[in-house]
């Protein structure tokens, strides 16, 4: 009995991974590292100049990322806080929101959490699958998100991204084979210079998610520390007193 | 100085013979194990949770429209808010954890056998009031798993014929959940159920020095005194409290005082199970998606329904059985059934034995399929209800169930092994 309950068991954790989206995509890992302050800062710029037009950040505030990124706060405030007055502000834009909803089929989520959201790996590999399709309104399709409302804002860095298909043998036959989305040439980087731009918005991203992360992992370290060397201090506090009862 | 405040104290009212009573000459098995730490964790985490949400309270807002950014308020602008709020919600599965393996470690030893069925009773209470707390709980960050959660939850209510439509109204408040549904559950949260909490926990100690701790054996480890000698018994070498000798009545065998034995045993556990909690806290604090669900990231928006919706993982158990009966009404009795039958359980199991180390092979195997259907519903109930898996879920609730029926049936005439005179 117990091995037939097993087997099942295994079944359901076989078919979870299936059940689990119907749509699925394979999902890129976003080569991001938290600790690299140019790339958080360079990532901190792509949303000030890409992004912030439409979406905001409603619960990070200037002062915050200047200090987490190792900006001082009046080059922060002439580089990077376009729309802000004061240094403590959220990271808001001024576009009207109800316009934004109409112009675009659905308000542009706020930002601050996205990564937590969805995830580093979904956004960096989302940011690389716009590809052209003249059926939708601003003429781009993404792979990740079918049907998405977004224009390719990023399209000046990539260039004009297209699904990309060869002429490859299969089973003797030719057969046009979708190979992956490519950019064209009129983009401002090279495909491997986009791919890193990507990451740092993401590294970016990831960080206004959870931007208690940098300080978390040192403290719990010192933490995990202090405890190992108590546990084992009270370990022997209990043997001591247990020789009375063995 | 310090003697003469506590006969001062003690003159006016009984302090140190109360905790003599309750601790320094309680009379504990010696032969507590690995399982008998999460009663004192459970109380650890009771107590985390109300210091931590007493310096939440401080910060947290609650109405629909600034919930959610009072939390992310905490989490970026408040000095240790993010601290504050992963041990609070860390804290809150982990309660269930501890409280999961407690009620397991009672199966096991027959705990709640007589004379302990009371004792039993009150943990049971203490569990109900726990899912209550905890549902009302995860309402408050106002996110997207919050709102379509409660929803989901206050909807199981909505299927009681007859008054099932005014009783989902006046749970929430309103038509739909809204700010009146947070404002009613925070004050529920922050006030009502912890109260209520604290006094089961409470009556839970008191009726379990009344009748004194079970123990791996199953054994009593007071006895009546009949004046003979008992060899070798460490019991001996301590003094125990009048009240549980009952002048000379009684005899304690192989059991030690709770303090100092169990406090610095209970202390080991405690920094162990510190150690796995703050590697949660400062290393995963999402717990993998499932302490905190990532669309809760996300505000409450009632436009826009999740893909998937999920109860926190320690309700999947019982939503597998919900949604494993066709029908709505009996899928929540059925549910509602899995609870009362585990309260029952002094009265199902008609064994005179209570440890699991001196009873039947089916005995064991029945435990073992109690434990494997449990986790298999939890695993169920966070996964979509495909056909596979509803049918899975039938399969598994009926086991769940036959825990129940079998015991009832083999333990009135079950063959146990003999038992041990004295503790191992």
């Amino acid at each position: 009995m117990l091995k037939q309950l097993f087997s099942v068991l295994a079944l359901v954790a076989s078919s979870a991974a299936l059940a689990a989206g119907g749509h699925v995509v394979h999902l890129d890992k976003a080569p991001i590292d938290l600790h690299d302050k140019e790339s958080l800062q360079r990532g901190a710029k792509m949303f000030q100049n890409y992004c912030l037009g439409c979406h905001q950040m409603e619960y990070q505030r200037y002062s915050r990322t200047f200090r987490d990124l190792g900006i001082p706060d009046d080059v922060g405030m002439q580089e990077l806080a376009f729309t802000a007055t004061k240094v403590g502000d959220f990271i808001k834009n001024s576009a009207p929101k109800a316009d934004l909803a109409r112009w675009f089929g659905a308000p542009p989520p706020d930002l601050t959490n996205v990564a937590r959201v969805r995830g580093p790996d979904w956004i960096y590999t989302y940011l690389r699958s716009f590809y052209v399709d003249p059926s939708r309104p601003f003429g781009v399709n993404n792979e990740v998100f079918p049907l998405v409302g977004m224009p390719h804002v990023l399209q000046e860095l990539q260039g004009v991204p297209s699904k990309k298909y060869e002429t490859r043998l299969v089973d003797g036959e030719s057969k046009e084979v979708y190979v992956g989305i490519v950019a064209d040439e009129s983009g401002e980087l090279s495909p491997e210079e986009y791919d890193r731009a990507v990451a740092d918005l993401v590294n970016y991203l990831e960080y206004t998610g959870e931007p208690s992360k940098l300080e978390s992992r040192s403290l719990g370290i010192k933490v995990m520390i202090f405890l190992l060397i108590f546990f084992v201090l009270a370990f022997l506090l209990k043997k001591e007193y247990w020789k009375d009862v063995h | 100085m310090f003697k003469n405040l506590m006969s001062w104290i003690e003159y006016r009212m009984p302090f140190m013979e109360k905790m003599n009573l309750h601790v320094m000459q309680y009379p504990a098995p010696k032969n507590f194990n690995f399982w008998y730490f999460f009663g004192s964790l459970a109380m650890l985490v009771l107590v985390n949770q109300i210091v931590t949400g007493i310096w939440l309270t401080m910060n947290f807002e609650p109405s629909a429209e600034r919930a959610f950014a009072s939390v992310e308020y905490i989490m970026r602008d408040v000095d240790y808010g993010w601290l504050l709020r992963y041990m609070h919600s860390t804290g809150a599965s982990a309660f269930f954890v501890v409280v999961y393996l407690h009620m397991l470690r009672g199966m096991m030893y027959g705990s709640y056998q007589k004379p302990r069925e009371l004792l039993w009773i009150f943990g049971m209470l203490i569990f109900l009031v726990l899912m209550a707390e905890a549902f009302m709980g995860y309402l408050l960050p106002w996110g997207q798993m919050s709102f379509w959660g409660a929803q989901v939850i206050i909807s199981i209510f909505g299927v009681i014929p007859g008054i099932g439509d005014d009783l989902t109204l006046w749970i929430r408040g309103d038509y739909v959940i809204s700010g009146a549904t947070l404002n009613r559950f925070f004050a529920l949260h922050v006030i009502a159920l912890p109260l209520v909490l604290v006094i089961l926990v409470f009556l839970h100690i008191i009726a379990l020095h009344e009748v004194g701790s079970n123990n791996p054996d199953g054994i009593d480890v007071k006895r009546p005194n009949d004046g003979s000698k008992i060899e070798n018994n460490v019991s001996d070498k301590f003094t125990f409290h009048e009240y549980f000798t009952k002048g000379g009545k009684k005899i304690i065998v192989d059991a030690i005082p709770f303090h100092p034995y169990y406090t610095v045993k209970d202390i080991v556990g405690v920094v162990g199970f510190l150690l796995l909690f703050c590697g949660v806290i400062f290393f995963a604090p999402e717990g993998g998606g499932f302490f905190l669900e990532p669309p809760n990231f996300e505000p409450a928006n009632p436009m826009k329904t999740p893909d998937h919706i999920a109860p926190v993982w320690y309700f999947t158990p019982f939503y597998a059985i919900l949604r494993a009966v066709p029908d709505q009404l009996f899928g929540a009795i059925f549910m509602f059934l899995a609870i009362i039958f585990l309260a029952l359980l002094p009265w199902l199991d008609r064994c005179p034995v209570r440890s699991v180390r001196y009873r039947s092979t089916l005995h064991k195997l029945n435990l073992v399929n109690f434990c494997i259907s449990f986790v298999v519903l939890g695993v169920l109930g966070v996964l979509p209800a495909t056909p596979t898996y509803t049918l899975l879920a039938q399969i598994f609730s009926f086991t769940y169930f036959a825990f129940f029926g079998l015991l009832w049936l083999y333990s009135k005439n079950e063959k146990t092994k003999p038992l041990p005179v004295r503790l191992s």
